[in-house]
C-alpha cells in the first residue's frame, strides 16, 4: 500500500489535493483536501446586510452570479420582498447566461482537454480527440472562446459585466431593458443556438431535449458517424473508456431548484435516490466540523445548522485535514450538480441514466450537455417574456432584526446562504456551496464526502504518477474550490 | 516600426488568495480571443490553471525546472492575494502537493522572473480578500493596501527593472491585461507607463466618469434614489465614477456594458482598499447634505456652488427621468417644444 499524494489540481476552479491510498492498482481510500481559507464569513460578520452583494460574488469568479442570487434571494427573505415579473425574468437569464456558460468551459476547457494525455496515445480515436480537445492548442477552443464571449454579451447588456455585478438586487434587476435590447438579446441566443447545434450537439436541441433513455441517447448517436459533433465524439470516447463505470458515488441527489417561475420553478427543488423523489427539508442542513481546520465551539463540534453555524479556522484541529466543513443532509452525504438537478426534476433521459449506472463521470457530462440544452431554450422564452416598460425592480426597507435563506443553484449545484441581522449589521452569514457538499472531508460519523467516495475503485495504470481515472473523476463533478471553503 | 520579440515569452500564471474572476473574465476577451492574443503577442503560456493540461508531478517539474533555471521564467502573473496566515505561516493556502505555502512559491518566482505582474486588485493590494479583520492576513505582492509593504515590500524591482505591475481592478477588464502583457512582451512597457499606484496608465489615466452614459443627469445633479433609477449615482448611492482610475464607461464590459450602464453605482475597483469605504458601498456618505467624496482634482466650494445652481437649473425632463427605471420624458424636439 502506498499514500499517494496529487495535486495541484488544475482546470478546476481554485486548488485541491487528494490524498490515496493505492492497493493492487486500485484506489482504496481517498482524502480530499481544500486548500485555501480566506474567512468571507468572518469578514461579512459586521457589515451592512447589503454590502453582502459587493462580497459575496467575490467568493468566485466563476459561481459570481450564482452568489449575488443566493445573497440576493436571502436577503430578500429577510426583507419580505418579492421581485416583479421582469425582475424575476431577467435574474433567471443572468443566472442561466452564467449556468450556461459554466457548462461550456467546463465542457471545452476543464474536462475534455484530459482525453488528450499521452497516456491514451495508442487509442484509436486518440488523434482526432487530441487535435480537438488540446488544453490550449486544440481547434475546439478557438470556436468556443468567441462564441462563449458573444453569449455573454447578455451580461453586459442585463448586468452591465461578468464577474461580479451588483445588477442582482433583493428586489429584481437594476437594468431595465428596452425594447431594443431585449431584440438583441434574442438574436444573441439564436446566434448561441446555432453554435450549440452545429458544433456541440450535432442536431436540433429539440432533438437532444427528445431523448428519453439511454437506449435513445444511443439510438440517436448511432446514426451519425462518431465525430459528427463535440457531443458524439464524447460518447465514443465515454463508451471506449466505460467512463460510466467510473466515480460513483453514493448516488443520493439533492437539487434546491432554480429559476423561480409564475407558478413553479424551471427546475424542481427535491431529493432523489433509487427509491424516489422526496421533499428537501432545509432544517434538516447540518455542518459538521470534525474533520475540518476548524475550531470548536462552547458547545463542542456537534454539526450545526448554518443559522447557527461557526467559522472559527484553527489550523491545529485535531482531526482536520482540509479548511472545508462537512455539509451532510439529516445525517447523509449527498451529491449535488447538473445531473443531480435534472434528475430531482425528473428528465427522462437522466432519470434513466440514474437507475441504470448512478452518478459516474458518463452521467455528469451528459447532465451538463442535456441541461445546457433546456436552458437555452427557457432562456429563448424569458427573453419574450421581458415587458419594457414595467419595472424590474421593487424596493423595501431592511429590517433591523431578521434572518433569511437564499437556496438556488450553480452551475456546479446547490447553493445556499444563511444570514442574520441583528441591530441592522449582519450578525451571522454562512454560505454552503455546491462544490463543499461534493468535496466534503469525513464526518464525524467517518462518512467520506462525494468525491472521496467516488475515488474509490479507481484504477490506477503501471507508472502512473497522477492517475488519469482520478483526474476524470476529479472533474467530472466540475469543483470549484474557492467557493467550497471561501 | 513596432518591435516585435526575437523569441517567445514564457508566461506562468499563478493563483492564490482570489476568486479566479480575473481569469474568467479575460476568457472573455474579444477581437481577437484570448488564445489569438497571446499568440500575436508572442506569449508561450507555460502554465495557466484554468487553461494548461499539466497537473500535480507535470507542473512541480516545470516549476523545478524554472527554478534551476532550465526554463526561461519572462512573465510571472498572480492572480489573487498573497495569504500569510495564520501567524504568518501562509498555511491558509498552501500549494498542492507540496508542504510549501503558496506565499513562499510566489516569493521565489518573483525573483526569478524578468516581469511581476499583479492581476487584480487582490494579487495588486490585497483586495476583497483583506476586507474586514483581514482573517487570512491578505496582502499585494508589492502593495499591502495602500502601502508599500507587501509580500515583495518597496524595494522590489524584478530582472527587468520593473517593479510589479499592477494591473488593478476586480475583475479586471480582459484587454486591460492582454494589452499590457502584449506591451510587455514586445518590450514597450516602461516605469513612466504606470501610475504612482503600479496600474497601466493606459487604463488608470482615464476616469470611470469618463464616457458615462448619465453625464446628463450628473451636469444637473438629477439623481437616482433607488436601485434601477436612471439618475446620476454619485449624490445618493455611493457612485465613485468621478474618482476611479479606469475606463470602463469608453472601453465597456461583455460587449456593451460597464457598472453604471447595468445600473449600478461604481465602487472604485481599481483602488487599494476599496474593499472598505467605511460606509455601506450603496449609500453615499455626506455633511451637511453634501457629499464627502467629491472629485479630487476639484476645489470643494466650486464644486458645491456649480452643483447648487445646476440642480436649480435641472429640466424637469431629467429630474423626472432621474427617478425612474425607463425614460418617461422625451427630450423636446426643437421648435415643437411646449
Amino acid at each position: 500500500m502506498s499514500r499517494r499524494i496529487l495535486g495541484p489540481f488544475n482546470r478546476v476552479e481554485g486548488d485541491v489535493e487528494v490524498q490515496l491510498d493505492i492497493v493492487d492498482g486500485t484506489v482504496r481510500e481517498a482524502w480530499v483536501v481544500s486548500l485555501l481559507y480566506r474567512g468571507f464569513e468572518q469578514i461579512l460578520q459586521g457589515k451592512a446586510p447589503q454590502d453582502a452583494l459587493v462580497y459575496t460574488p467575490r467568493i468566485c469568479g466563476i459561481c459570481s452570479v450564482s452568489q449575488s442570487v443566493a445573497a440576493a434571494t436571502a436577503l430578500a427573505d429577510c426583507q419580505g420582498l418579492q421581485m416583479p415579473a421582469n425582475g424575476q425574468t431577467a435574474t433567471n437569464l443572468v443566472l442561466a447566461n452564467e449556468n450556461v456558460a459554466d457548462h461550456l468551459t467546463h465542457f471545452y476547457l476543464f474536462f475534455m482537454p484530459d482525453f488528450a494525455r499521452e497516456v491514451y496515445a495508442t487509442d484509436a480515436w486518440y488523434p482526432y480527440i487530441a487535435e480537438r480537445f488540446r488544453a490550449v492548442k486544440g481547434t475546439a477552443i478557438r470556436e468556443v472562446l468567441p462564441a462563449r464571449a458573444q453569449f455573454m454579451h447578455l451580461m453586459g447588456l442585463l448586468a452591465g459585466k461578468w464577474p461580479h455585478s451588483l445588477a442582482l438586487q433583493p428586489g429584481g434587476t437594476t437594468r431595465a431593458v428596452e425594447i431594443q435590447e431585449q431584440m438583441r438579446i434574442s438574436s444573441i441566443l439564436f446566434g448561441f443556438r446555432r453554435f450549440l447545434e452545429s458544433t456541440l450537439f450535432g442536431d436540433r436541441l429539440e432533438n437532444i431535449l427528445a431523448l428519453d433513455s439511454l437506449a435513445a441517447l444511443q439510438a440517436w448517436a448511432d446514426q451519425f458517424p462518431w465525430q459528427h459533433s463535440d457531443f458524439c465524439r464524447f460518447l465514443h470516447v465515454a463508451e471506449k473508456l466505460q467512463l460510466d463505470e467510473l466515480g460513483r458515488a453514493g448516488d443520493t441527489f439533492m437539487s434546491n431548484g432554480v429559476y423561480p417561475g409564475q407558478t413553479a420553478p424551471l427546475f424542481r427543488r427535491g431529493v432523489w435516490t433509487n427509491d424516489g423523489l422526496s421533499p428537501l427539508e432545509p432544517d434538516d442542513i447540518r455542518e459538521d466540523i470534525s474533520h475540518g481546520w476548524m475550531a470548536q465551539g462552547e458547545d463542542g463540534a456537534a454539526p450545526k445548522h448554518p443559522f447557527d453555524g461557526l467559522t472559527v479556522p484553527d489550523a491545529e484541529a485535531r482531526d482536520g485535514y482540509s479548511w472545508c466543513k462537512a455539509p451532510r443532509l439529516d445525517g447523509q452525504v449527498v451529491e449535488v450538480g447538473a445531473l443531480a438537478r435534472q434528475v430531482v426534476d425528473g428528465h427522462p433521459l437522466l432519470r434513466d441514466l440514474a437507475r441504470h449506472s448512478g452518478g459516474n463521470v458518463r452521467n455528469r457530462v451528459i447532465g451538463r450537455l442535456l441541461e445546457i440544452a433546456r436552458v437555452v431554450v427557457a432562456m429563448e422564452g424569458w427573453a419574450r417574456e421581458l415587458l419594457p416598460g414595467e419595472p424590474y425592480c421593487n424596493h423595501a426597507p431592511m429590517p433591523d432584526q431578521a434572518e433569511g435563506c437564499g437556496l438556488i443553484e450553480a452551475a456546479r449545484g446547490s447553493l445556499g446562504h444563511w444570514v442574520k441581522i441583528e441591530k441592522g449589521r449582519i450578525r451571522n452569514y454562512q454560505i454552503i456551496a455546491p462544490t463543499t457538499w461534493n468535496f466534503s472531508p469525513r464526518d464525524a460519523e467517518g462518512q467520506p464526502g462525494a468525491l472521496e467516495q467516488a475515488l474509490v475503485g479507481a484504477p490506477v495504470r503501471a507508472g502512473e504518477k497522477d492517475p488519469v481515472s482520478v483526474q476524470h473523476i476529479v472533474r467530472s463533478f466540475d469543483p470549484c474550490m474557492v467557493c467550497t471553503v471561501h | 516600426m513596432t518591435t516585435r520579440p526575437a523569441t517567445q515569452k514564457n508566461l506562468l500564471w499563478l493563483q492564490s488568495g482570489g476568486c479566479g474572476g480575473c481569469s474568467q473574465s479575460l476568457l472573455c476577451a474579444e477581437a481577437p480571443d484570448l488564445v489569438m492574443a497571446f499568440e500575436s503577442a508572442g506569449i508561450r503560456l507555460l502554465w495557466h490553471p484554468s487553461l494548461s493540461e499539466a497537473s500535480g508531478a507535470d507542473f512541480r517539474g516545470l516549476l523545478e525546472q524554472i527554478k534551476a533555471g532550465e526554463v526561461r521564467l519572462d512573465i510571472l502573473c498572480l492572480e489573487g492575494s498573497v495569504i500569510r496566515g495564520p501567524n504568518g505561516t501562509g498555511q491558509f493556502h498552501r500549494m498542492a502537493g507540496s508542504d510549501q505555502p503558496m506565499m513562499a512559491w510566489i516569493d521565489d518566482l518573483a525573483h526569478r522572473a524578468e516581469h511581476v505582474v499583479a492581476v487584480g486588485s487582490c494579487a495588486a493590494y490585497g483586495g476583497i480578500t483583506a476586507a474586514g479583520d483581514n482573517p487570512s492576513d491578505a496582502c499585494g505582492l508589492q502593495y499591502d493596501g495602500e502601502e508599500n509593504t507587501g509580500l515583495l515590500g518597496a524595494d522590489f524591482t524584478a530582472r527587468g527593472g520593473l517593479s510589479v505591475v499592477n494591473i488593478a481592478g476586480c475583475p479586471t477588464h480582459p484587454n486591460w491585461v492582454t494589452e499590457t502583457l502584449m506591451q510587455i512582451a514586445s518590450g514597450q512597457l516602461h516605469a513612466r507607463d504606470l501610475d504612482a499606484l503600479g496600474r497601466p496608465r493606459s487604463y488608470a489615466d482615464h476616469l470611470v466618469h469618463h464616457g458615462c452614459p448619465r453625464n446628463e443627469y450628473y451636469e444637473y445633479k438629477a439623481s437616482a434614489e433607488k436601485p434601477s433609477d436612471l439618475g446620476c449615482m454619485m449624490e445618493h448611492l455611493g457612485c465613485l465614477g468621478t474618482q476611479a482610475h479606469a475606463d470602463c464607461n469608453t472601453r465597456l464590459w461583455n460587449g456593451e456594458g460597464s457598472c453604471l450602464r447595468g445600473g449600478y453605482a461604481c465602487i472604485n475597483c481599481t483602488a487599494p482598499c476599496f474593499e472598505e469605504p467605511g460606509h455601506p458601498f450603496n449609500e453615499t456618505p455626506k455633511i451637511a447634505g453634501i457629499p464627502v467624496g467629491l472629485p479630487t482634482d476639484m476645489p470643494k466650494a466650486w464644486f458645491v456652488a456649480l452643483a447648487s445652481l445646476s440642480k436649480a437649473a435641472a429640466p424637469a425632463r431629467l429630474k423626472e427621468n432621474a427617478v425612474s427605471d425607463h425614460i418617461r420624458v422625451s427630450p423636446t424636439q426643437r421648435g415643437k417644444g411646449s
